[in-house]
């Protein structure tokens, strides 16, 4: 009945164990829009943050963003800005902030938030269009965040 | 707590994202919808100016078939095609049947189901005894109830959108025109409220897809102005028909927000005024999508 655009099962919402020096949502300190420190201390992996960008039930970035270093995606979106050269443009503290909430960049943006778990209007239980309970489990755990981060500093033109 | 930070930097990226975004965009399909019926062909407006209220916002106000596919569109173009008027034959057998606590069925009251013509163009709309706020299951509700004994039918269920098929198919062909002012206005502003609203974990308001982006590819999807005109609809990945209140629910649903449900007074609402920005489009009756 709905389009399915982040449809995910519960199961795959990610309730991480936090690392011992992992931020948690609620920690993460933005400095115009920028965070500066990584949120796990352990390097990113850009090989999977690509899939949490193309995976509909994770970051499902491609949903908006088309990225010309992934021309294997099928219907990559057409509402948000082509993420070439996304490495040129931006600083590595810099695409953090935007990933982990671009609220904080980009006023007002369409683009979610991944890693934010209160302050919601309605907030579901992920997809069941039932009722969350906030906290809620952000949408990519602090590891994924770092992850893209990883893949879009190669994002070079 | 958001501070505007765009840069002049960001400020640059996005212009030039948007430039090859642009390129890549597709409007709404240049076509006309003649649809072959038995009573000879009927000619649809799927394309008109916007309400005044929303002058500001669309200059054209679209339906939601110019936004689909050659194939889903043809579809539409022949009653004999399109797999909604099954349900709309389904609708006509209920309609008939005796099927009162007294043997009582629609036809003995209301002969055909012409008589129904131009309702749904006009609905939601406030009934002037009750003061309600009516969409078109609610009627037939009160008739399934108060006037044959029966159980109240569920508001998605089968028998109600075969019936809503029949009755909205009764008004093919005719402006849409829902009242917004007098009575009306109170529910407008609530359900024009609720459009606006950005629900859920992804945040996002019916706006934010069907007003900013319409035209835009969401992945694999063609985004319409969501109008709902074109409802209830035969929506060809469900293999079945749509009611708009169930598409609410679709749609909210996939925000990762908590819904509200079918039939509800904040879903009437929104019908209310999801419908009045169709203003000037024509019922489609029984559309197909998917
Ligand atoms: C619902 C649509 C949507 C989704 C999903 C989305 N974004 Fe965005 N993103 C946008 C929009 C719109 C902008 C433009 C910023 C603005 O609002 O001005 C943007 C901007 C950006 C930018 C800065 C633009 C630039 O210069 O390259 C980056 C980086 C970015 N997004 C990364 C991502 C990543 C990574 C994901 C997935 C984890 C993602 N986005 C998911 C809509 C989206
Ligand atoms: C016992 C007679 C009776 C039966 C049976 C009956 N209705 Fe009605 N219906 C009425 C009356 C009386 C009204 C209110 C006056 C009017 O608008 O026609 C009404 C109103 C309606 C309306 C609103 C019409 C409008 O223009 O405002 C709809 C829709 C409707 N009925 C559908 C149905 C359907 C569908 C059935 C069968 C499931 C049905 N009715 C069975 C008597 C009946
Ligand atoms: C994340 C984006 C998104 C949001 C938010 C959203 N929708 Fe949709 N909606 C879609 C998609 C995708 C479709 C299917 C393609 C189309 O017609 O736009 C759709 C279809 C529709 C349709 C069917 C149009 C037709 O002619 O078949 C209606 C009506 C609709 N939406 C209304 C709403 C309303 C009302 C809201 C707010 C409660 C809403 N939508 C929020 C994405 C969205």
């Amino acid at each position: 009945m709905n389009s399915h655009l982040w449809r995910v099962s519960a199961m795959v919402t990610v309730i991480a164990t936090p690392a011992i020096c992992e931020t948690a949502p609620k920690d993460v300190s933005f400095a115009e829009g920028a965070v500066e420190a990584s949120l796990t201390g352990v390097p990113g992996d850009p090989a999977n943050g690509v899939k949490v960008m193309t995976t509909n039930a994770l970051g499902n970035c491609v949903a908006c963003h088309q990225i010309g270093a992934l021309p294997d995606v099928e219907f990559p979106g057409t509402i948000a800005p082509p993420l070439d050269g996304a490495g040129d443009r931006w600083s590595e503290a810099e695409l953090r902030g935007i990933v982990a909430n671009a609220k904080m960049t980009f006023e007002g943006t369409f683009m979610p938030a991944f890693y934010k778990v209160d302050g919601f209007v309605r907030p579901g239980d992920g997809f069941t269009g039932k009722a969350g309970t906030e906290p809620l489990a952000p949408i990519l755990n602090a590891q994924q965040i770092e992850d893209v981060v990883a893949f879009l500093v190669t994002l070079k033109e | 707590m958001a501070r505007f930070t765009k840069t002049m930097k960001s400020l640059a990226a996005t212009a030039l994202g948007l430039a090859l975004a642009g390129a890549a965009l597709a409007g709404p399909a240049e076509d006309e919808l003649v649809i072959e019926t038995d009573d000879g062909p009927v000619r649809i407006v799927t394309k008109t100016a916007a309400p005044a209220f929303l002058a500001d916002t669309f200059d054209t106000i679209y339906s939601g078939w110019l936004f689909r596919d050659d194939t889903t569109r043809d579809m539409e173009r022949d009653d004999f095609d399109n797999p909604a008027m099954v349900f709309v034959d389904r609708g006509m057998d209920a309609w008939n049947a005796a099927m009162g606590a007294n043997g009582e069925s629609c036809a003995g009251c209301h002969q055909g189901p012409e008589s129904m013509a131009g309702l749904r163009a006009v609905l939601p709309r406030v009934d002037a005894e009750s003061g309600k706020l009516m969409i078109l299951e609610d009627y037939i509700n009160a008739c399934v109830t108060g006037r044959m004994g029966l159980e109240k039918w569920g508001t998605t269920s089968d028998d109600m959108k075969d019936m809503l098929s029949l009755i909205s198919l009764q008004s093919r062909g005719m402006p849409v025109n829902v009242a917004i002012d007098g009575p009306a206005a109170h529910f407008w502003e609530q359900g024009k409220e609720i459009y606006y609203t950005r629900y859920g974990q992804l945040e996002m308001s019916c706006a934010n897809c069907h007003e900013d982006n319409y035209g835009n590819m969401i992945r694999a999807d063609h985004l319409s102005q969501g109008q709902v005109n074109g409802f209830p609809t035969y929506r060809l990945k469900d293999a079945g028909m749509v009611s708009a209140q169930q598409r609410f629910v679709g749609c909210v649903r996939d925000t990762r927000a908590e819904t509200f449900k079918a039939g509800s007074d904040e879903f009437r609402a929104l019908e209310l005024y999801v419908a009045s920005r169709g203003n000037g489009l024509t019922v489609e009756g029984v559309s197909v999508r998917h």
